[in-house]
């Protein structure tokens, strides 16, 4: 039983994996897109991505994966499709937009405290800007959001259960169907093993970071 | 013709006027210390000769070469900018290392980026190599040969300035400014770094220090500034201004820095 337990919800947890990896490949360059775009002296520009990260930050994750699922085939008619693929495309889609607001921030707070100096004495020692935000900035940037990042990134692998509310089967939801298909509860329980396993390993490797980056001060 | 000439800067912040027309010269090999109480445009007017903020009004040249006019009224490419920049060096009161190089790597990265793209094609190695032995031959004499491979925590507050000295020297800067360089360090720090300026006098570098150590402006300037109130009130030889003040604000200034000692 216990054998046929673990693989079932292994399988679930290879979903949650997929959601959790596609998710943070995609959201941590869009991140900095909106990063950019929220410190855009372009006012118009600003005040959009600010809007945008409002409402990412403002509602629940829950109701952004409900109103991308569902929301597309109530206001246009044209909706994901009836493929179960499709739901986690549209999961992913959900979270992709709302990581990315998250992660703006962070690295918004990031850029913006490294000192003015460190730009001017980039400039006054000839470097273009690029050369700077390259070559002075970015890595000092880096050191700066490690800690946060592995905040939001340990989070997103439990927000992944939110999936099941548009009926994705990734762990939580198949340890469920064992409480309602047998009364069978630790299933569910269980569970809690793979995360923590899987966050731990996280751990260690954000960890082995922060000390990678420990050799300068900032 | 002088080799570094500003004539009537002015630079406004908003409603409050910094600069309201600075003019003076200086000859290679001159040393200006500039002096005044703090909010006075002196540190604006380093800014301005170093193309961190835009003047809105005035022109400077250096050898010859007008290198920004606020009359000719075009906006300078950053190409341009960073061209004409290199005329100048600047040593910041707070340093400002990149915190994640070694002081070797700190003074040749600059130096480095610019030669490869002067030389696209260039050996990438032999360019590494070559502006790595110029920045050791730097730190060496600001007395660091032995803190090549320090990070810049690692190092105190007079060594870090020394390391930015050696920074800005390695893109051999016409002339070289100093924005009060020792204010952040304790006395016996500041002897160290005035050392090295002292030294680069010697060695005739064109130099502008905006300063609050009197003795290193009477010992080490050729000529001295005073600034007040965004404008230079009184310049003239170290003797002129220290000995033979005729400025009123001038004389409170000196007056008032004689009267505590």
């Amino acid at each position: 039983m216990l054998k046929a337990v673990t693989l079932t919800l292994l399988d679930g947890f290879g979903v949650t994996l997929l959601i959790f990896f596609v998710t943070l490949a995609l959201a941590i360059p869009l991140g900095l897109l909106v990063a950019l775009g929220s410190m855009s002296k372009f006012k118009p520009i600003s005040w959009l991505t600010k809007t945008f990260v409002w409402i990412m930050r403002g509602t629940p994750l829950m109701l952004q994966v409900i109103v991308i699922y569902y929301g597309p085939g109530l206001l246009f008619g044209r909706g994901w499709g009836p493929s179960y693929s499709m739901r986690i495309v549209a999961v992913i889609a959900a979270f992709v937009i709302n990581y990315a607001a998250y992660f703006s921030e962070i690295y918004r707070g990031g850029i913006e405290s490294v000192p003015k100096g460190q730009y001017e004495a980039g400039a006054v020692l000839g470097m273009t800007k690029r050369q700077i935000f390259f070559k002075v900035v970015l890595l000092q940037v880096v050191k700066r959001i490690v800690p946060p990042m592995s905040n939001e990134v340990i989070t997103l692998v439990k927000d992944t259960a939110l999936a099941r509310v548009i009926a994705v089967q990734e762990i939580i939801m198949l340890a469920q169907e064992y409480i309602s298909d047998g009364g069978l509860i630790w299933p569910l329980f269980y569970t809690g093993v793979f995360y923590l396993a899987f966050n731990g390993g996280l751990t260690l490797l954000f960890g082995y970071f922060e000390k990678k980056l420990d050799y300068f001060k900032v | 013709m002088a080799f570094l000439e500003t004539e009537n800067l002015k630079k406004r912040f908003g409603g409050a006027e910094v600069l309201s027309g600075v003019s003076f010269s200086l000859e290679r090999g001159d040393v200006l210390a500039v002096i005044g109480s703090s909010g006075n445009g002196k540190t604006t007017l380093l800014r301005c000769i170093n193309f961190l903020e835009t003047p809105d009004g005035g022109k400077i040249s250096v050898n010859g070469e007008t290198v920004f006019d606020a009359e000719s009224g075009e906006k300078l490419e950053e190409k341009e900018i960073r061209k004409k920049r290199l005329h100048f060096g600047l040593v910041f009161q707070g340093f400002n290392l990149f915190p994640q190089y070694t002081a070797l790597r700190n003074v040749a990265l600059a130096r480095k980026l610019l030669e490869r793209e002067r030389d696209p094609k260039g050996d990438k190695k032999r360019i590494k190599s070559e502006t790595e032995k110029a920045a050791r031959e730097l730190l060496c004499r600001v007395g660091l040969g032995d803190k090549l491979e320090s990070y810049p925590h690692e190092l105190s507050g007079g060594q870090q300035q020394r390391v930015a000295i050696a920074r800005a020297l390695a893109l051999k800067p016409d002339i070289l400014c100093f924005d009060e360089p020792t204010s952040a360090l304790d006395p016996e720090l500041t002897a160290e770094v005035l050392r090295v300026i002292k030294s680069l006098a010697k060695s005739k570098m064109t130099m502008i220090v905006v300063t609050h150590e009197m003795d290193f402006a009477k010992e080490v300037a050729t000529k001295v500034a005073f600034m007040d109130k965004g404008r230079i009130a009184e310049a003239g030889t170290p003797e002129e201004i220290f000995e033979n003040p005729k400025n009123p604000r001038l004389r409170e200034f000196i007056g008032g820095i004689a009267a505590y000692d």
